[in-house]
């Protein structure tokens, strides 16, 4: 059991950063760094719901940034007809994913492997031309949300530290319930399905339903994390589905170590603080970043968690 | 007579022009051990298949317990007591042995839509597993991840699994398969013990283990059942003789 103090300790590490960095913020006087890492909390609880159903349930699904718009545009569109309430707009968006994952998961479910990666994505780029078309709402170039959700004096997400701090929790919250979900009978029925399908039928599960229910579960949390992404940045437009959007929770997924717990969340953290440096540097840092992301994929089997895991055999 | 525990009813399943079950009846008595035996490529994974939901007839019937399950998807007759173990094994690799095992006791013990409660801490569960586990000789590995463990244990692991759901009869597809001698022993031996509490269909290469266990054997040839009868009927067979046992002396050896 030695070799998980190391990603252990720099796990503890990253999340007592994640719940200080108000702290920091207000004592540098840094601004920015406040609104930066509210967007890397809010992907990283998007990456943590993708990493459910592909890290744990093996459903390597390419579509998972559909989410993000379906929750945002529910509190965008919702906010535009002037009900402005968070109590509404949140659970709205919650439904609003579930049934979209019903939909799309009981079609795409059928096909496994490469054809299931194609489905996803075929229908997240359905959604963002739906979106697109959406006149009254903007069209192409997005709605912006003029108020954000209004918790009646509950919390304020008009103030940046209590908006980081409801981030935060909403994401301790679904890795809480990720963590309670995995080691459950239910969860332990999804991971046999991944690990070998016939198998687990033969013992007496009917593999589908319990897929399609786990993704509902995972699309109803990435909902969560595009309401969050609307107030964040009052606006929301179609490019938040686009399927690079999608690619990039996979690639936080498979950085920071798919089927482990924090490891979504670790891929976000590096993933989205490269971008954002190496773009300061130059503007071709995707140059910089391809062969990085190809380094620790190749020799990190198992993204970062799985590096670190070795760090401390070796 | 009494109702068969499994009948079989002109069953017919076609590859293509390649007739692989052809016309096969059999009846399966509550309490037996039925061996079905045959060359490679005579259509016994076929029809096993077809036992156990995991491919479709094309005509004819299964029932099992008077219960027509013809065409019910596999999760559903294994809640009516079918299970089986895999000619080749197939577990999950990455859990470990008691992990499968529970699994298996966890498909037969109430809903498993529960998201909360920690699988692994409920005793009922555990406890199920580990007693099939101690049946196969395998405790002292529970907690071992499948990968690791050789072979031959995961042969045992198989049937552990079969045995965690308690059916009523066990369709075992050569779980000889690839054992060494002192395995091969070992597992007639282990049969032996399980054939006093579940009847078995078992389908196997090994002729000194089929003829030492079986109470009787259908032989099955490109599909169909050319005879079937008690081990000293079929042994004593000259279309058998002649149309499989070429390696006869392995059976007159064990006589």
């Amino acid at each position: 059991m030695k070799s998980l103090t190391v990603s252990k300790a720099v796990t503890a590490l990253m999340l007592a950063g994640l719940v200080l960095l108000p702290l920091y913020s207000q004592l540098a006087g840094n601004v920015f760094i406040l609104t930066l890492f509210t967007r890397i909390v809010i992907l990283a609880l998007a990456a943590a719901s993708l990493n459910l159903i592909m890290g744990f349930g093996g459903m390597m699904s390419f579509g998972h940034a559909a989410y993000l718009g379906i929750g945002g545009y529910a509190v965008g569109m919702l906010a535009q007809e002037g009900v402005g309430s968070g109590f509404i707009q949140f659970p709205v968006a919650l439904a609003a994913s579930a049934l979209y994952a019903l939909v799309i998961g009981a079609l795409s479910l059928r096909t496994r492997g490469v054809y299931f990666i194609m489905i996803t994505l075929a229908f997240a780029q359905m959604a963002y031309y739906v979106a697109s078309g959406l006149a009254r709402y903007g069209g192409d170039d997005g709605l912006t949300v003029y108020k954000r959700s209004d918790f009646s004096g509950l919390i304020n997400l008009g103030n940046r530290t209590q908006f980081y701090y409801l981030c935060l929790a909403c994401l301790f919250g679904v890795l809480f319930l990720i963590w309670r979900i995995v080691n459950s009978r239910f969860g332990l029925v999804v991971q046999g399905l991944r690990s070998n399908e016939q198998r687990m039928q033969a013992i007496g599960f009917p593999a589908k339903r319990y897929k399609l229910v786990c993704f509902v579960i995972s699309g109803m949390m990435c909902g969560l994390a595009g309401a969050l992404l609307a107030n964040n940045t009052d606006f929301i437009s179609p490019a938040v589905m686009y399927w690079t959007r999608s690619g990039d929770l996979m690639v936080m997924v498979i950085l920071g170590g798919m089927g482990t717990l924090f490891g979504p969340v670790m891929g976000a953290v590096v993933f989205l603080l490269l971008e954002e440096f190496l773009s300061q540097i130059t503007e071709y840092w995707a140059l910089i970043m391809g062969p990085l992301l190809l380094l620790i994929v190749l020799f990190g089997r198992g993204g970062i968690m799985g590096l670190l895991g070795r760090f401390n055999r070796g | 007579m009494a109702e068969p525990l499994l009948r079989v009813e002109k069953l017919v399943r076609r590859f293509g022009g390649i007739i692989a079950t052809d016309n096969v009846s059999l009846d399966v008595a509550a309490g037996e051990l039925h061996a079905i035996i045959g060359p490679n490529g005579a259509g016994k994974t076929t029809l096993i298949s077809q036992l156990t939901g995991h491919l479709e007839p094309h005509s004819g019937s299964v029932s099992l317990g008077g219960r027509d399950i013809t065409y019910l998807p596999a999760h559903r007759r294994c809640a009516l007591g079918l299970a089986r173990s895999f000619q080749i094994t197939s577990l999950l690799l990455d859990f470990t042995a008691a992990d499968n095992v529970a699994l298996a006791a966890q498909a037969h013990a109430g809903t498993s839509f529960r998201f909360f409660a920690n699988a692994r801490k409920e005793r009922g569960l555990r406890d199920a597993a580990h007693a099939a586990l101690n049946r196969v000789g395998l405790l002292h590995r529970a907690d071992v991840l499948v990968s690791k463990l050789s072979h031959g244990e995961r042969r045992q692991i198989e049937l552990a699994v079969a045995l965690a759901s308690k059916p009523k009869l066990l369709l075992l597809d050569e779980p000889m398969a690839g054992l060494g001698v002192t395995e091969s022993q070992g597992m007639v031996k282990l049969l032996q013990e399980l054939r006093k509490e579940v009847s078995i269909v078992l389908v196997e290469h090994d002729m000194p283990a089929v003829f030492a266990l079986a109470d009787r054997i259908s032989v099955l040839v490109y599909g169909r059942v050319i005879a079937s009868g008690d081990p000293a009927a079929i042994r004593a067979n000259e279309d058998v003789k002649r149309a499989y046992l070429g390696d006869q002396h392995v059976v007159t050896h064990h006589g």
